[in-house]
C-alpha cells in the first residue's frame, strides 16, 4: 500500500506504432477507485487499440501504464489479468462450445489450487474445490441474470445474453479494473437498460473501476463520471459528460468540420 | 583436407561444388514448381492441399505409361508431358469439385483433413492400380553433358531451371495483368466482395486448381527426367517439403515460392554432398522449422497478426 | 465424492472386469483353437492403438490442434524402451516389473521430446503447426535411422517379448482413464477454452503457452507408452514404420471416431486397427477405404461418427432400468 492516492489505473504517455503509423499517441489517463470512465471517439480512433495495450495484447512502443502503482509494461495478457485487469471484447469472444458455467469457471482457473494428481485420482480436494467454484460461478451468473442458463452451451444464448456472459467471465477473474468494449453494441433499449443496471450493480458490489468504450452516447452520458475522447489515436478532450457534450472539438470529430461539409456539398 | 590445398584438389573441389550447385538448383526448381501450386491454392482457400504432392505422382505415372507410346509413334518422349498435364488437371479439378467444395465453409480443420484424406486416397488408389513396385520411366530428354569450370553438367538440369523461371515469370505477369489473374488475387482478399463485383468465385477456384495441377505435371516431368522412378508415395513427402518451401519464401507470393524452392533444393543437395549424407533430410527440416519459427510469414512475406 | 458418481465409477469398473473376464475365458479355453495367439495379437494391437489414438485426440479434439507426427512420438517411446530393456536384459528382472519399467521409460522419453518440440513450436497454430509436427517426426525418424544403438537404419530386432495382452489391456484402461480424468478437470476445461478462443482464454487469465505445452507433453507421454508396448509386442522394428502414413492413420482414426470423444477414439482405433488384420483380403484396400470414409465423414458429419459423445455404462443401465419399469407399469 502506497497511500490512498495511488490511482487504480495510470497511463502516462502511452503510445504504439504500427509500421510508421501511430495508432495511439501520448495517451494519458487516471482512473480512481470505483470510478466509471468512458472512452469514446469515432470509428477507427484507436479505442480498441488502447484496450489491447492495457491488456498486454500489444506492447506499447512508448510510455507506460500502472495498475495500483505496479508497472504493467512487458507483461503478457494472462499476467495482466492476474494483476487485476479484465476485459470484454467488441466482437464477442466466448468459449462457444463450452457451457455457460464452464465459461465462467475457466476464468477462475487461475485461483484454483488442486493439483494434477488430485484431478487424476479425484481426491476430496478435487470435489470440494470444483463444488466451491461452481457455487462462486453461479453467484456471478446471478449478477448478470444468467443463473438459469448455467447448463446452456454458450453459443446457443441470444446475443444480449452472450454479452452479459462475457461480463460474468471477466468478473470471475477477480479484477480491480474492468474494461468493457462496446458492451451495448447490438442491444435493444430494454437490454441496454438492463445492462446499465448490471454495470452499476457491479460497481456497487465489487467496488471496482470500469473503463467503458461505447458508441451509444446516451449510455455513456448517463453512467460515466468522466469521459475521454480520442480521435486518430490522440486525446482531444476529457472531462465531465456536460463538458464533453459542449466541447467544439468533440463535435467536430464526430460531425466533421463545417467548412468541409459545406465543401463536399458545394 | 590436405589434398584440397594442391592444384588438382582445388580444381576438383570447384568442379564438385559447381556440380552440386547445379544439382541443387535443379532440385530446387522442381520444388519451386510444386511450391507454386501450393501457394496458389493456399492463397485462395487458406488450405494446405495435401493432395497436391500426389498430383505429381499422377503426372509421373502418366508419363510412365505415355512416354513409351510417344516413342513408338516416333515422337520425342517429353511430349508425354501434355498427357500428364491433362491427367493432372482433370484429377485436380475433380478433387476440388468432389471433395473440397462441400467442406469449403466448414472450417480449416475440415479442410485440412479432407485434403489429407484425398492425399491418402490418391496414394492408395495408385497402390491398387499400379502396385507397390517402383516403375522406371524412359529417358525424357536426350540432352548432352556440358562442361562448366571442369564440372560435367547435365544440360537437362539447366533446362529444368529455365522452365521453372519461365513459368514463374509467366505466372507473375498473368496474375498481375490479366483479368482472370486479377480476379484470382481478389478472391482471397474478400470472397463476398468478389462475388458482389461479379467474379464467379467457384470458377476462379477451379481455374486455380487447374493451373496448380498443370504445374504439378510439369514438375513431374522434370522429376522423372532427373530421377526416372515413380512410386506411389513419391508425392507426399516431396509435397510437404515443397509446401514448406512455399512457406519459407512467403505463402501466397509467386516469387516467394520460387525462392523457397530453390533454397530448399540447394540446402538439400549441399548438405548431402558436404555435411552429412545420412542427415540431409533432418537438416533440411531443421532449417525449415527454424525459419518458420522466426518468421512464419516467410522471407518475402508480410507479418499479419490476428485482429482482436 | 458425490455418491452417484462413486456408483458410476464402480459400475464402469465392473463392466471392464466383465469384458476382461470374457476375453480371458475366450483365450484361455482355446475357443479360437490354434488361432488363439493370433487373436490375442490383434487384441494387443488394438490396445496400443487405442492409447496412441486417444492421446492424439487430446491434441485434436481437446486442444484443437493437429499433430501429423504422432508416430514420431510413438517411435521415441518404442526405441527408448527397447534400448533400455536390451541394456538390462541379463539383470534378471522379472517380466512384469520390466514391462512396467519399459512403458514408463518409453512414456517419459516421449514426453521429454514433447516438451522440446512443444515449447518452440506451439506458438504456431493450425496448418503451420501441422507441418512442423511432420517435420519433427521426420527428423526423429532420420535420427533413429542414423543411430547405431537403434539399429543404424536396419531392423532393430531381438527386443524381449513383454507385451502380454492381459497386461496391455489394463495399461490401456489406466491410460484412457487418466486421459478422461484430465479432460474432466480444471486442466481439461482450460485447454478446451484455448481451443475455442485462445485470445479470450488469455484474457481470462489462462497462460495459453503453458497449457498447450502441458497437453502436448501429456499426449506425447501416452504415445510413448503406446510405442513401448508396440516395441515389446513386435520385438523387431525399423524407423520407416513410423512414417507420415502411420501418423496419418492415427489422425484418421481420431477423426472418424469423433474429435473430442474418447469413446470414439476407442471404438475407432479398436475397429480400424483390428478389422484389416482380421480380414487379410481387405488390407490392400484398407487405407483406400479409410480415405473415402474420411471424406464422407467430413462432408456429412464433420464432428466424426461419435462427435463429442461419451459412452457411459451406468447411463445405459439407467435407461434399461427405466425401460423395464415402464414395461412393468
Amino acid at each position: 500500500m502506497r497511500g490512498e492516492k495511488v490511482p487504480v489505473l495510470k497511463a502516462s504517455h502511452l503510445g504504439i506504432q504500427f509500421g510508421g503509423l501511430k495508432a495511439v499517441d501520448d495517451f494519458n489517463m487516471e482512473i480512481g477507485e470505483s470510478e466509471l470512465i468512458g472512452l469514446i471517439g469515432p470509428n477507427g480512433a484507436g479505442k480498441t487499440t488502447v484496450f489491447n495495450l492495457l491488456t498486454g495484447v500489444y506492447q506499447p512502443t512508448e510510455g507506460a501504464f500502472y495498475l495500483c502503482g505496479e508497472k504493467m509494461n512487458g507483461k503478457k495478457t494472462h499476467q495482466v489479468v492476474e494483476a487485476g485487469i479484465a476485459r470484454t471484447f467488441q466482437n464477442i469472444r466466448l468459449f462457444k462450445k463450452l457451457s455457460v458455467l464452464e465459461n465462467v469457471k475457466v476464468a477462475m482457473n487461475k485461483d484454483m489450487k488442486y493439483s494434477m494428481i488430485a484431478a487424476l485420482f479425484r481426491t476430496g480436494k478435487y470435489w470440494a474445490e470444483e463444488a466451491e467454484t461452481d457455487r462462486k460461478a453461479l453467484e456471478l451468473l446471478r449478477i448478470v441474470h444468467l443463473e438459469d442458463k448455467a447448463g446452456y452451451i454458450a453459443e446457443n444464448l441470444p446475443y444480449g445474453e452472450q454479452r452479459r456472459l462475457e461480463i460474468a467471465r471477466a468478473l470471475a477473474t477477480g479484477m480491480k479494473l474492468l474494461l468493457l468494449d462496446e458492451p451495448a453494441a447490438g442491444m435493444n433499449p430494454t437490454e441496454t437498460a438492463e445492462l446499465l443496471d448490471i454495470i452499476n450493480h457491479i460497481r456497487d458490489v465489487f467496488g471496482i473501476s470500469v473503463l467503458l468504450i461505447e458508441h451509444d452516447m446516451s449510455l455513456v452520458m448517463k453512467i460515466c463520471e468522466k469521459i475521454q475522447v480520442i480521435d486518430y489515436g490522440v486525446t482531444i478532450a476529457s472531462g465531465t459528460p456536460e463538458e464533453i457534450a459542449n466541447n467544439p472539438k468533440v463535435i467536430e470529430a464526430y460531425l466533421g468540420k463545417d467548412e468541409e461539409q459545406e465543401g463536399s456539398y458545394a | 583436407m590436405a589434398e584440397c590445398l594442391c592444384a588438382g584438389g582445388g580444381r576438383k573441389f570447384v568442379s564438385i561444388f559447381v556440380q552440386s550447385l547445379i544439382n541443387g538448383l535443379n532440385q530446387g526448381a522442381i520444388y519451386a514448381l510444386i511450391a507454386l501450386g501450393y501457394t496458389m491454392v493456399y492463397s485462395i482457400l487458406r488450405m494446405i492441399n495435401f493432395a497436391h504432392g500426389d498430383f505429381i505422382m499422377v503426372g509421373a505415372y502418366t508419363m510412365f505409361y505415355t512416354a513409351p507410346l510417344m516413342v513408338s509413334y516416333g515422337m520425342p518422349p517429353w511430349l508425354a508431358v501434355f498427357a500428364a498435364i491433362l491427367a493432372c488437371t482433370v484429377v485436380g479439378v475433380l478433387v476440388e469439385r468432389i471433395a473440397y467444395k462441400p467442406v469449403r465453409n466448414s472450417g480449416s480443420m475440415s479442410a485440412l483433413i479432407t485434403a489429407l484424406a484425398m492425399s491418402l486416397f490418391l496414394e492408395n488408389l495408385a497402390m491398387v492400380l499400379f502396385g507397390g513396385n517402383p516403375k522406371t520411366v524412359v529417358k525424357i530428354f536426350d540432352l548432352p553433358m556440358i562442361e562448366i569450370l571442369g564440372a560435367k553438367i547435365q544440360l537437362k538440369y539447366l533446362l529444368t531451371l529455365g522452365i521453372g523461371l519461365v513459368i514463374m515469370i509467366v505466372l507473375t505477369v498473368f496474375v498481375r495483368v490479366t483479368k482472370l489473374g486479377k480476379a484470382m488475387r481478389a478472391v482471397p482478399q474478400d470472397r463476398e466482395a468478389a462475388t458482389i463485383v461479379g467474379i464467379n468465385v467457384d470458377r476462379i477456384i477451379t481455374v486455380t486448381f487447374a493451373i496448380g495441377s498443370a504445374l504439378a505435371a510439369v514438375a513431374a516431368m522434370m522429376y522423372c527426367s532427373t530421377y526416372p522412378r515413380c512410386t506411389t508415395d513419391m508425392g507426399s513427402m516431396m509435397g510437404i517439403k515443397a509446401f514448406i518451401a512455399a512457406v519459407l519464401g512467403g505463402i501466397g507470393i509467386i516469387p516467394g515460392a520460387m525462392l523457397g524452392g530453390i533454397i530448399v533444393g540447394l540446402i538439400e543437395i549441399l548438405v548431402k554432398v558436404y555435411i552429412a549424407p545420412g542427415w540431409y533430410e533432418a537438416i533440411t527440416y531443421g532449417i525449415l522449422i527454424v525459419v518458420l519459427l522466426i518468421k512464419p510469414s516467410g522471407i518475402l512475406g508480410k507479418n499479419v497478426g490476428e485482429k482482436v | 465424492m458425490p455418491k452417484k458418481i462413486k456408483t458410476n465409477y464402480l459400475i464402469n469398473f465392473i463392466g471392464l472386469l466383465v469384458l476382461f473376464a470374457v476375453l480371458y475365458l475366450l483365450f484361455e479355453n482355446g475357443v479360437f483353437g490354434a488361432r488363439t495367439n493370433y487373436f490375442k495379437g490383434i487384441a494387443t494391437t488394438a490396445c496400443y492403438t487405442i492409447i496412441v489414438v486417444a492421446s492424439l485426440n487430446l491434441l485434436v479434439g481437446i486442444m484443437g490442434e493437429f499433430s501429423l507426427g504422432h508416430a514420431g512420438f510413438m517411435s521415441v517411446g518404442a526405441y527408448a524402451s527397447a534400448v533400455l530393456t536390451n541394456a538390462v536384459a541379463d539383470k534378471g528382472i522379472p517380466d512384469f516389473p520390466l514391462f512396467l519399467l519399459a512403458i514408463v521409460a518409453g512414456g517419459i522419453a516421449a514426453a521429454i521430446t514433447g516438451v522440446l518440440v512443444g515449447i518452440p513450436t506451439l506458438k504456431l497454430r493450425g496448418d503451420y503447426l501441422a507441418i512442423v509436427t511432420v517435420a519433427f517426426a521426420e527428423i526423429i525418424r532420420v535420427a533413429f535411422t542414423n543411430f547405431e544403438i537403434t539399429g543404424g537404419g536396419r531392423t532393430m530386432s531381438g527386443i524381449t517379448k513383454l507385451s502380454d495382452f492381459y497386461w496391455v489391456f489394463w495399461v490401456m484402461v489406466v491410460c484412457v482413464t487418466i486421459m478422461y480424468m484430465f479432460i474432466r478437470s480444471r486442466f481439461g476445461r482450460t485447454v478446451k477454452a484455448i481451443r475455442e478462443d485462445y485470445i479470450a482464454a488469455a484474457a481470462s487469465g489462462v497462460n495459453v503457452t503453458f497449457y498447450k505445452v502441458m497437453t502436448f507433453t501429456i499426449s506425447a507421454f501416452f504415445a510413448g507408452i503406446g510405442g513401448a508396448i508396440y516395441a515389446h509386442y513386435m520385438t523387431a522394428m525399423i524407423p520407416t514404420s513410423f512414417n507420415f502414413m502411420y501418423s496419418a492413420e492415427f489422425l484418421t482414426e481420431v477423426i472418424i471416431g469423433g474429435t473430442g470423444s474418447l469413446t470414439g477414439s476407442i471404438i475407432g482405433a479398436a475397429f480400424l486397427s483390428a478389422l484389416p488384420e482380421a480380414m487379410r483380403a481387405f488390407a490392400r484396400y484398407r487405407m483406400l477405404g479409410y480415405s473415402i470414409v474420411l471424406v464422407l465423414v467430413m462432408i456429412f458429419k464433420p464432428g466424426g461418427i461419435f462427435g463429442t459423445w461419451e459412452f457411459s455404462l451406468s447411463r445405459v443401465l439407467g435407461k434399461l432400468r427405466g425401460k423395464n419399469r415402464k414395461e412393468a407399469a
